[in-house]
Formats: C-alpha cells, structure tokens, sequence
C-alpha cells in the first residue's frame, strides 16, 4: 500500500486528457486546446518523428510515449487529434472520447475538416470546453450539447452579427440532470415520425477459387426520431434469435432484451444509432456476387493481363447497384489501357490505385474491364496478383433475413407515422486473386 | 456589448502572439460583471481559466461573483459557478475553494454534487496540502446514491487516494448496484478500481482449476482415491465470495456497451476476477470491437494478443475473424499474424499455413518478413509440421524479393538449430546462397550454421569459408564476426585444410577498423592458436566453441506483457506509466468480508442527510432529479411516518452507537454468520413503536426485525430495540421487567443496560423471542431505574419465517407433497410497474424474510421457508398471468400461517 502511495508523486497526479492538438496532413498544428496547465507545442515533435517512421498516416501508432508524456491520438478525415496524458490511462477511454469529439464536429458542421473547425473556432472551444472538464468527459451527449451550444446556421450567424448575442444556449439544458442524460426535454413535433434503417454490410474474404474463406454479416440499426414528449417505444423482431452479438445504446433497457428481446427505450431526439449487431458466423452468408478474373503478369516482358467480369449471385431477386471496385495494383505496374463495357476506370499512376464505378449488375449483360497493364521495364514480375476490394448496395434487403415485427410507442398520446427501411451493403468485402 | 467581444476573440485566436491574446483577457475580465450578470457565458469562462494562472490579480476580480452564484436557486448555475471557480489555477483561493467543495458535497442536487466532486481532484492538484480534508468530502460522496456522482467520485478517489481501500469497503455492493445506470465514462472509471479492490479483498477463484491440473500431474504418486478426496476437499472449500459474484454479474451486461472502453474494462475486469471457465464471455464482444476504427482495433488486438497467450481456448472459436486483410494498416496486420500463431494448434494449422501463404505474397514485404517468423514460431511449436513448415520455408529461398529470402534464412536458422541431425541438405542449399544474399543478417545467419554444424558438411565449409575471406572487408561488422566465428571452428576440427586461411582472417580482423572485431580476433587467437602464453583455456578451445547450443525459443514477444493489467497505459507500451497502480495478488486468506456489510445505522445516516435538509426546490425540478432520491425519500416518510422525531433519533444514533460494545461484539458475529446468505437477507426497513416517548415519561423505543439468523438459538426471532432518551436528564438501569407471555412462547432478555443513557441518546439492544410460530403477541415490560412501562411486540407473519435456499427442482418435489389441504391460493392484481422480477422478488423479500428461489421461467417466481420454530417447510409461488394478474399459491403444512401470510402477501404488488 506504501509503495503506491510513494510511487505517484503529487505534482504528476493529472489525471486524464491533459490537451488536445489538432494537426493537419501538412504537419500545421491549427488548434490546441489545454484543459489544465499549457503544454508546450514542442510535445508534439515526438508525434512528427513517429509519422515520418510510419510512412504512410494509417501506420501511425496510436500511443507514443515522450519522456514526461504519453500522446494518444485518432486519425478522422485528414486530421490527427493528439491528446496529452501525463499518467496512467486506459488508452481506449481517451480513443473512444477523441472519437466523440470528432463525430460532435461532424454533427454540428456536417463536416470534420479542418475548414470547417477554423469558420466556427469559437464553437469548437465551446464544445471542447464543455465535453471535458478537467481533463474528464463531461457532456458527450449531442442532445445536451446541442441544447448548451446552438449549432451553427447561416441564419442565427447573421442575427449573431446584428443583435450581437452568441450561440450559447439561453435555457439551461436539464437533460444532464435527469437520468436519461440522452434526452432533451420539451420536444416538440408538428409531425411525429420514426424512422428505422436496418443496415447491414457484408465482410468477406474469397480465395482464388471464389470460395469463401470467411463471410460475417454486421449490422446496424441506425434510427431517425422526432417525436414530441416523452416517448417510450419498444421495438420487437420477427427473428430475434438471429442477433448473436447486440451492443446498445445506452437507452435500451438491458434487462427487457435479456427476457424477451424487445428493445425497450426512451429515444434520443433526432439521429442516432440504436443497436449495432453481428449475425452469428455459424449461419451461411449468402454472398450476392461473384468475380471472375483474370490477372496475369508475363515473365520477363513489360505487360500483363487484366480481365475481370462481376455477376450476381443469390440476390433474392433484387437489384445489385452501386457497385466500385477497387483494386491497389503492385508498385511495377505504370499504366493501365482497359475497356470497360460498362461504367468507367479510372487509375491513379502515383497510388497505384484502380478504381472502376460499375454502377447497377444487370444479368443479362455482365460489366467486364479488360485490357493490358504496362509494367516498368526490367522491374521484376510482381509476386501476387492484387487483391479486388468491392463495394455494393442492395435497396429494400436485409441480407441476414432480419425483419422487424412491430414498434409500440407508450407515454404518449399522438399516433406516429413509423417507417423501416432495409438495406445490404458490402463491407470489408475482398476478393483474392 | 457582446458583439465586440466574439470579433476580438477571433482576432485573437487567429494572432500568433501571446501578448495579443493578453490584451484581449484584459478586455474580456473588464466586461466581466456585465456579462455574468445575464447568463453564463461560457467562452469567458474558458480564457479565464486558461489565463488566470498568468494574471491573478485579474483572475481575483471575478471570485466575488462565483462566490455568489454559488448559492444560486438554479442547480445549473451553481454548479457551473463551482466548475468555473475550481479550475481557477491561482493559489490563494484555495480555502474558499475548500469550502465551496464542502458545502456542494451536500447540496440537494446530484448534479451539483458531482461537481463537486470534479473540484476535489481540481484542488488536489493545486493544492496537495488539503488532501485530508479532500479526503473527507471523498468519504461523504461515495456514499452518494445518485448515479450521476459515482463515476465523477471515484474518478477522485481514485487520483487523490487510492490507497484507501477501507472508504470502499460499505460503498462496495452499492457502486456494484448503481454501475449499469452509471454513464459510460464513469463505469470504466468505476470498474478499474473494482478490480483492483477485487484483487485484495477475496480469494483466487482460480485455485480450483489449478488443483484440477496439478491431480493430472501427480497421478502417479498418489492413489485415485487419495487424490479424489483431495480434489473435493479442494472444491467444497472454495465458494466464491456473494460480493465477488456480485461484481462479476453486475458488469456482464455492460459487454454490450456502445462505448469500447467499457467493453475492455469488462474483459479486463473478467479476465482479471472471474474463474477462468467464466472468462470466456467476454471473446465475443472483443472480437466485435474489431469492427471498429484503426485505434480500437490496435488496443483491442494487443490485448487479444496478450490473453491468447495464456488461454488459447478463449480465442479459437473466432479464428478466421482475425484473418488479414491486404487493405489493413501494417500495425493491424502483424498484430492479427501475431494473435493468429499463438491460436495455432494441431487442428488448425494446416488452414492457418494455407493462410498464411497468401501472406507471404503480400506486396507490403514488413508483413511477409513477419508472416515468415509467424510460420517459424508453428514449427517449433507444433512438431507434426516441422517439415513441411522447413520445406515451404526452404522454397521461399528462391523468392525473388530479398526482405523475404533473408527473413526466411534467418528462421530456418533457428529452425535447424532445434533439429539438427538430418539437414544437411538445407545447410548445402544455403551455402550456395551465400553467392547472391546480401541482407547482413542473413548472411551472418549461414555462416553461423556453416560453422555450427561445418562437420556435417566437411567439404562446403572451407571453400565458404574461401570465399569470405575474399570479401572479409567489404561486410557488414555482424557478417565479419561470422567469418571470424566460422574460421575458429574450422581451426579446430579441420585445422589441416584450414589453417592459413583462418590465420589470413584473424590479420585482416586484427586491423579492422570496429574495435569489436579488433576484440574479437585478439581474443580467438588466443584461445586457438596455441602459444606459450596461452593459458589453460586453450585445452578447451574446442569445447567452449563446439558446446552443444540450446535451441532458441521462438515466443511471442507479447510473453512477457500479461503482469500489466489488462486495458492499460503500461500494457500498450509493455512499460510502467507514471501513476500506474499494481494489480495485486489474490490474497491468501479473503480478509473480513464483513466489513461490506451496510447496516442500518448507515443508511440511517443517510437518511438524515436528505431529511436534515430544508424542502425540495422547485416541483419543476424535482421532476428532472434522481429517481433514487425520490425513492429514498418516499421510503423515509414511510418508514417512520413520525418525521422529525425520528431525524431526531436518528441523529442521536449516530453519535452514541458505540457506547455499545457489547451490541457491536454480537454484531460481528451476526455479520459472519449472515455473510452465506447475505443475498438472501433483506432487512425491512420498517420500524414499529414499542413506547411512545409521551407515555414513557421522555423514554422512546422502538423495534424492528433484524432477520439476522441464529443468535440466541434456533426458534428465536431476533428483534432489536432501539431506545431513546429524549429528556434532558439520564435514565439509568434499563432492563425487563414482568414478562406475561402466552404458553410456550419464550423470551431472551437483553442484559440490561448497566450504565445510564444520557440526553438525547440511544442504545440499541438485541433480544431474541420464541414466538411458537403463532402471531400472538409477548408482553413484557420495560423497566428503567424509576419507572416500568407495559410493551407489547407482535410479529408480522412475515418475520416468523427463515428463508430457505433450494433448487427449483427440490422445490417443485417439496410442492408436490405439500397439495389439497396444505395449499391456499389467490388470484391478485400486479400493477404494472411491478411486474418485473426485480421488483417481485424486492417487494416480497420485504414483507416475508423469504428466500428466494431460482426459476427457469420468466413469469413464475419461487420463494422458500421455514418457520422459525418448527422449522415447517412454506413454499410461495407468485405466476404472472395474462392482463396484469397473478395467481399467488402458498403451500405449508401450517395451514393457518400461510393463510395470514396469503393475506399478507396479496396487498404487497398491486400496490403502484
């Protein structure tokens, strides 16, 4: 017990976020936020000797450790959040909360660039301000947030400008006091709707021979609420037992999905995201398409063949749509001269990167891009054919065969208009070749 | 006026020059009561608290308004005023800060309070002096019941005195309560610090499974049925600490949070505390985090990584999820080969090899250089697949790509070294290697296992050892010492054919420019060449550099991480992060577990809290509070009905329960005999008068059923009295008198209480009555040193029984013999609100000391007991029905107490 005792010294007893950098792709570090005591900028040089390390920003470790610091930091649309810890953290608590910050930005300004973050500077430190204090969260939740802070319009700026008060809120948001901190209260709706999204994407790996190697549904169900009041809906599937593994937002009622899987909740108001889900991996994943290529490079001369067609496959009778493919070609490869006979190509000689929007699968006349890639002369013959990252969409399909049976709303007298809509898309969908 | 304002801040912002920024907090401090005055302005508040530090003076100004914010009606401004003036970094405010701190830590709102407790680390960090004093205000909040101020205090507790294990110990099982409620920030918070508390109040569940392994080991030695025994003695003495299963049941749900930190809080939390046949729940959901972004992914796979070291088995159901992806970062990739080899085994590896043969064509060569030790760590992991694992590797050789063809040198090297007998063909193969290899490493490597195992192939060895010589000045300094190495081994089985030529090597090493090698030659020379000076280690030349070498280990360097608590800081850098606290070990024997026990002056003290204080604000307000508060309050008015004068008692209560020492000698007996059923036990907080202070002559007493089992024998019930003295004067002697009790009914006396109680005081006695399982009621009196009054205590049927613990199935069979004339039933109303288990099972655990049963069936709920005194069995059966009815069956052999309990029982849920 002693020992602990001696081993924290008082003057590093900070706990917790201490200051956030945030630093563009170009090395500017354009803001800096201190929730304690100023840390100087130089802290963040071991962060620049790192990324220079890492090649490329996706490599970039997510912990580093300076001689008096830990800097912990997120990489979101072309900036890097670094945050400053002097003591022991448990690294996904401060992950996790620079991602709150980060989807905060994209909610108030519909984008989180570093544009954006500079034409509403003051917002960003309200925010900031509020979601920590003294280096712990504080607000995470947008309802309270957005109650505190107005989100910016071109409107209430202009007014701003003339009448000259700002967007801190005027009422005080009791949300943060009650013990449904998600909810704002004394909502109001002309119109009352719910909307439900079921989504769900697709991760697979084929082989070579188009088997699948490994194929997982992940779901979400992402969920538009305006209802006025204090609503109390439940939710209940025709085929709960498909969820093999749920996480929820904090609204659900735990011990109502444990008994009966109704999801039971008192909904935030506006967008938010109600369950995510996985389908157990012991059901067969009907995959809805399938690739035939033909990728070869030939030895000792500078070219090669590329031929590749996309065709559907156990799609329940509706539509493919949406499809991309991308393909990162070996470094050798210098140019690449394809037809496609449906959709366009384009290839980025400096990336090396592939990209072919099919757009919608038609089965009477499969899209197919064929043709010669020129390869550096006397570079040798790449190793592996690349791998063939593909992306769909199929409209009204929840591919897992999930459906939802029924929503009830409690507490409140009005009737809502209730809409679900389904879709399937692919994930982290690759195929080898 | 505002107007100006945001323009400056803007400016300012968009200055790079401090002094610039400086005038603009002179401006915004100016403004300052202005702005104030209306609502708080936040933006003001954040300059303020980033400069203060560097202008106190200015800083100072604004005290005076927080200070009066402070003791604003509205909870908000109170709180924000308290949030603002603690982060004011200027030390002479601390004694105001101090006292803000004390007088928020009781304010009505929860909100406030847990702002308060956001300040105490605040100060702390200002001002390390007032730890004490912090201290204090810790110890008040963690009895807070309110979910908003849990997180927020233990974050506290946790930075300001975490060696304080002792604040937890009463606020244990009620943090445990609270934890699904808690915001998310707050749960990981709290859950860190359980574990730790964990770790140092009860014993390892893990012993159990140890003792099973160790019966496997030692089969030879003991005899079965020596061993048998054993084993069970083993098994039957370890049961799990309720307060351990407590925990570990109150966060398995949260392995379902949204938030990743709470997620790998439980897993560390399961992984650190459960028994290890429970531990793998958690695979799942972590397996679900890796769905997540790159810096989830990171930590998650690291910490994946570092448990499928020690429990392979937890892992291997979800193999394929941690198959790599050609478009993941290089930092994911080599994590998931990482997770993947430690997850081989002989059923999978020739689906993991197939895998990995992809990997090795990886156009990301960092990664195939690390898929190759991947294959090399298999080989020597699983025997059955050495070769072919040798001979992929062995292909590999051929590999255009030089990352790949030296990484795959430098495995088989090892590879070999563990088997060396019959490869003599590989070594050749790589011999003629040497041509075109370049990478250092590599090279060094061949020539090694040229050298090591140069009598295995006599012919090759010397013309390498030609050929290198040749390029001795030209290698790297690893490849120079390995020429040096290789030239000393020849010396010494080969010296014939080798002689000049390793003589050559150790001139061109004796003037190499690296002093190393310099080293090196000089100190071969002298052990080979031998010479009058040689001493008599050259005898032994041979033996010292022909040992027979033990084979490398191939291990995962996530090997040594697991003495790091999971989910950590010093875990993901595998060092010690400053403030780091230790896991420690399982103690050898659970220290007193009773010290967990809440008892009824606690929550008494609770209670003052909230009804000490003026009324409620607003009802506006009151509608956003805690729902615990309201319910804290509505069972106080309840329970004593008789509002101030039981605050009155309660208070007194407080102060002199000490003067007991015999109550609390009893008490700690009662809480170690308790402690096996203390999930079973609800103490009702209801409390009956026994005398009113009017007719006692200022004397006041008070009863109530403690439910605490067996203290004066077994068909006693426990009752204990509290009484009061609120006269001005003492009242001696306090003692019973005449009893007139009905037949058979019996009554252990108190002893009486010697000394005197003084004004306003209390004493509590404890006293056991034989009450012959029927509702009559004893009579007695109580008698002081000048006066003796009548009393009479009647038992509620509820209290007359002992809960009985029982599975469903001895249940059902006990209920089976105990139909027709022994079962009375009723159909009831269930108010909705009621119809949950918890609900059910509170609400009736309340009014009858029943003991509750489990039940496979949502909507049947089962509880079991017996009568005190004959020790009849009493079944209850509560079956939710259709439309909010239940039907409510009760089967006993004492027919006439289950129908009173019947009555009893019927009002308790359809009540709202």
């Amino acid at each position: 017990m002693l020992t602990t005792f001696l081993s924290c010294p008082f003057s590093l007893s900070l706990k917790m976020i201490h200051s956030l950098f945030l630093i563009n792709c170009s090395g500017d570090i354009f803001l800096e936020k201190h929730w304690k005591s100023v840390v100087s900028q130089s802290v963040c040089d071991y962060f620049f000797e790192a990324q220079e390390k890492a090649i490329d920003v996706e490599n970039v470790p997510p912990v580093i450790s300076t001689p008096h610091h830990y800097l912990i930091s997120i990489y979101r649309d072309k900036i890097f959040f670094v945050s400053v810890i002097q003591t022991e953290v448990p690294p996904l608590f401060v992950i996790e909360f620079l991602h709150r910050v980060a989807d905060t930005f994209q909610d108030y300004f519909g984008e989180c660039s570093e544009t954006a973050i500079k034409d509403n500077v003051v917002i960003v430190y309200e925010l900031l301000e509020e979601m920590l204090d003294n280096g712990f969260p504080l607000a995470t939740e947008s309802n309270i947030l957005k109650e505190l802070i107005k989100p910016p319009t071109i409107l209430r700026s202009v007014v701003n400008s003339i009448t000259g008060s700002s967007n801190v809120g005027d009422t005080l948001p009791t949300g943060q006091l009650s013990n449904i901190p998600w909810r704002r209260a004394g909502v109001k709706y002309t119109n009352n709707e719910a909307y439900f999204d079921v989504i769900e994407e697709i991760d697979a790996i084929i082989d070579k021979s188009g088997s699948t190697v490994f194929a997982e549904i992940q779901g979400v169900i992402d969920s538009c609420i305006k209802l006025s009041g204090m609503p109390d809906l439940s939710l209940s599937f025709m085929n709960p037992r498909l969820l093999d593994d749920v996480s929820f937002h904090p609204c659900i009622r735990f011990k109502r999905w444990e008994s009966e899987r109704v999801l039971s909740f008192i909904p935030p108001d506006g967008n938010f995201r109600l369950i995510s889900y996985r389908v157990s991996s012991q059901n067969l994943v009907a995959i809805p398409v399938y690739v035939k290529h033909m990728i070869s490079f030939k030895e000792n001369s500078s070219s090669g063949r590329f031929d590749v067609t996309v065709g559907p496959k156990q799609n329940m009778g509706k539509t493919v749509e949406g499809v991309v493919m991308t393909v990162h070609m070996p470094k050798a490869v210098l140019n690449m001269n394809l037809t496609a006979t449906q959709g366009s190509y384009t290839f980025d000689p400096v990336t090396k990167v592939l990209s072919w929007d099919v757009g919608k699968i038609t089965p009477q006349k499969l899209p197919n891009l064929k043709g010669i890639v020129n390869l550096q002369s006397g570079a040798p013959k790449p190793e592996e054919n690349p791998s063939l990252n593909i992306q769909f969409k199929i409209q009204q399909l929840a591919i897992s065969g999930l459906k939802v049976n029924r929503l009830d709303m409690y507490g409140e007298k009005y009737k809502p208009f209730k809409g679900v809509k389904y879709i399937t898309k692919a994930g982290k969908f690759q195929v080898r070749t | 006026m505002v107007y100006p304002l945001n323009e400056d801040l803007k400016q300012m912002l968009e200055s790079s020059k401090d002094s610039a920024k400086l005038d603009a907090m002179k401006r915004i401090v100016g403004l300052f009561p202005a702005v104030v005055k209306n609502v708080i302005k936040k933006l003001v508040y954040v300059y303020l608290m980033r400069y203060a530090e560097e202008q106190q003076d200015l800083a100072l100004l604004s005290i005076s308004t927080f200070q009066r914010a402070l003791k604003d009606p509205n909870q908000l401004i109170r709180a924000s005023a308290l949030r603002v003036l603690s982060s004011i970094r200027v030390p002479i405010i601390v004694p105001i800060m101090m006292l803000a701190i004390k007088e928020a830590s009781s304010d009505l709102s929860p909100y406030v309070r847990k702002n308060a407790a956001h300040a105490i680390q605040k100060l702390f960090s200002l001002d390390p002096e007032q730890k004490e004093m912090l201290i204090e205000v810790i110890e008040k909040l963690l009895k807070d019941r309110s979910t908003l101020v849990a997180g927020s205090v233990v974050m506290a507790f946790e930075e300001v005195c975490p060696d304080r294990i002792d604040l937890i110990h009463k606020n244990y099982r009620k943090l445990c309560n609270l934890l699904v409620d808690v915001e998310e920030w707050g749960q990981v918070v709290i859950i860190h610090m359980l574990t730790r508390y964990a770790r140092t109040q009860f014993i390892s569940p893990w012993k159990v499974d140890e003792v099973v392994d160790e019966y496997n080991e030692s089969n030879f030695y003991e005899s079965d049925e020596e061993q048998k025994e054993k084993d069970q003695k083993m098994k039957t003495t370890y049961t799990m600490d309720p307060d351990h299963r407590l925990l570990l049941r109150n966060t398995k749900p949260l392995l379902q949070s949204r938030n990743a930190a709470v997620v790998m809080a439980v897993a560390q939390l399961y992984w650190h505390l459960a028994p290890k046949s429970e531990a793998g729940i958690v695979s799942k959901s972590l397996v679900r985090l890796l769905r997540s972004n790159r810096e989830v992914q990171y930590i998650v796979l690291q910490n994946i990584a570092t448990m499928s070291i020690q429990r392979k088995g937890m892992f291997e159901p979800y193999l394929k999820s941690f198959y790599v992806r050609s478009t993941d970062p290089t930092m994911i990739k080599t994590l998931k080969l990482e997770i993947l080899t430690n997850l081989a085994n002989e059923a999978n590896i020739s689906t993991l090899l197939r895998e990995f043969q992809t990997y090795v064509k990886s156009q990301d060569k960092q990664f195939a250089a690390a898929t190759i030790q991947a294959i090399g760590r298999c080989a020597t992991n699983i025997t059955e697949v050495t070769d072919t694992c040798l001979n992929g590797l062995v292909c590999l050789l051929s590999n255009r790509d030089e990352i790949v063809v030296a990484e795959s040198v430098v495995v088989i090297k090892k590879l070999l070294q563990t088997q060396p007998a019959h490869h003599g063909e590989i070594i050749k193969h790589m011999a003629k290697l040497l041509d075109n290899i370049t990478v250092p490493v590599a090279r060094a490597s061949i020539l090694w296992l040229i050298g090591e195992y140069c009598e295995r192939v006599p012919k090759i060895a010397p013309d390498v050892l030609r050929k290198t010589a040749k390029s001795f000045t030209n290698e790297d300094d690893l490849v120079k010492l390995q020429i040096l190495n290789l030239g000393a081994k020849l010396y010494l089985t080969n010296s014939k054919q080798t002689k000049l030529l390793t003589q050559y090597v150790l001139n061109l090493g004796k003037y190499d420019q690296s002093y190393d090698i310099r080293d090196r030659t000089r100190f071969i020379r002298q052990l080979i060449v031998p010479n009058e000076k040689s001493g008599a280690l050259s005898k032994y030349a041979k033996k010292i550099f022909l040992a027979q070498k033990p084979a490398p280990l191939l291990e995962s360097p996530f090997k040594d991480r697991d003495h790091f608590q999971l989910g950590t800081l010093s875990h993901t850098l595998n060092s010690r992060a400053t403030g780091y606290l230790e896991l420690s070990d399982w103690p050898e024997v659970a220290p007193d577990p009773s010290v967990r026990n809440v008892d009824v002056t606690e929550s008494a003290k609770e209670w003052t809290g909230i009804l000490g204080k003026p009324k409620k604000e607003k009802p506006t307000e009151k509608f956003y509070s805690e729902s615990e508060e309201e319910e804290d309050e509505s069972a106080s008015t309840s329970s004593s009905g008789k509002c101030l004068e039981s605050n009155l008692y309660f208070h007194c209560l407080e102060n002199c329960i000490l003067r007991t020492v015999w109550y609390i000698k009893i008490k700690k007996k009662i809480a170690n005999e308790a402690r096996t059923l203390f999930n079973l036990i609800s103490v009702p907080t209801k409390t009956h008068e026994l005398l009113h202070r009017m007719s006692g002559k200022g004397l006041a007493a008070h009863y109530h059923f403690s439910r605490q089992p067996g203290i004066f024998g077994d068909h006693m019930v426990p009752v204990q009295v509290t009484v009061t003295n609120t006269t001005d004067q003492k009242i001696e002697n306090i003692h019973i008198g005449e009893k007139k009790l009905p037949p058979g009914m019996t009554m252990h006396e108190f002893n009486p209480i010697g000394n005197h109680i003084l004004a306003c005081e209390v004493a509590i006695m404890v006293q056991g009555i034989d009450f012959c399982d029927s509702t009559q009621t004893a009579s007695f009196q109580l008698c002081t040193k000048d006066d003796h009054f009548s009393v009479n205590i009647q038992p509620p049927v509820g209290e007359l029984l002992l809960p009985v613990t029982m599975s469903e199935k001895d249940f059902k069979k006990e209920q089976g013999m105990l139909t027709g004339m022994n079962e009375t039933s009723a159909t009831i109303v269930v108010a909705p609100q009621n119809s949950t288990r918890l609900v059910i099972v509170e609400r009736v655990v309340k009014a009858a000391n029943l003991g509750v049963v489990p039940s496979g069936q949502d909507n049947i709920h089962r509880f079991a007991a017996k009568t005190v005194h004959s020790g009849s069995l009493m079944l209850v059966t509560v079956e939710l029905k259709e439309s909010s009815t239940a039907q409510l069956v009760i089967n006993t052999e004492k027919t006439v107490i289950g129908s009173v309990l019947l009555q009893e029982l019927k009002p308790v849920l359809s009540q709202g």
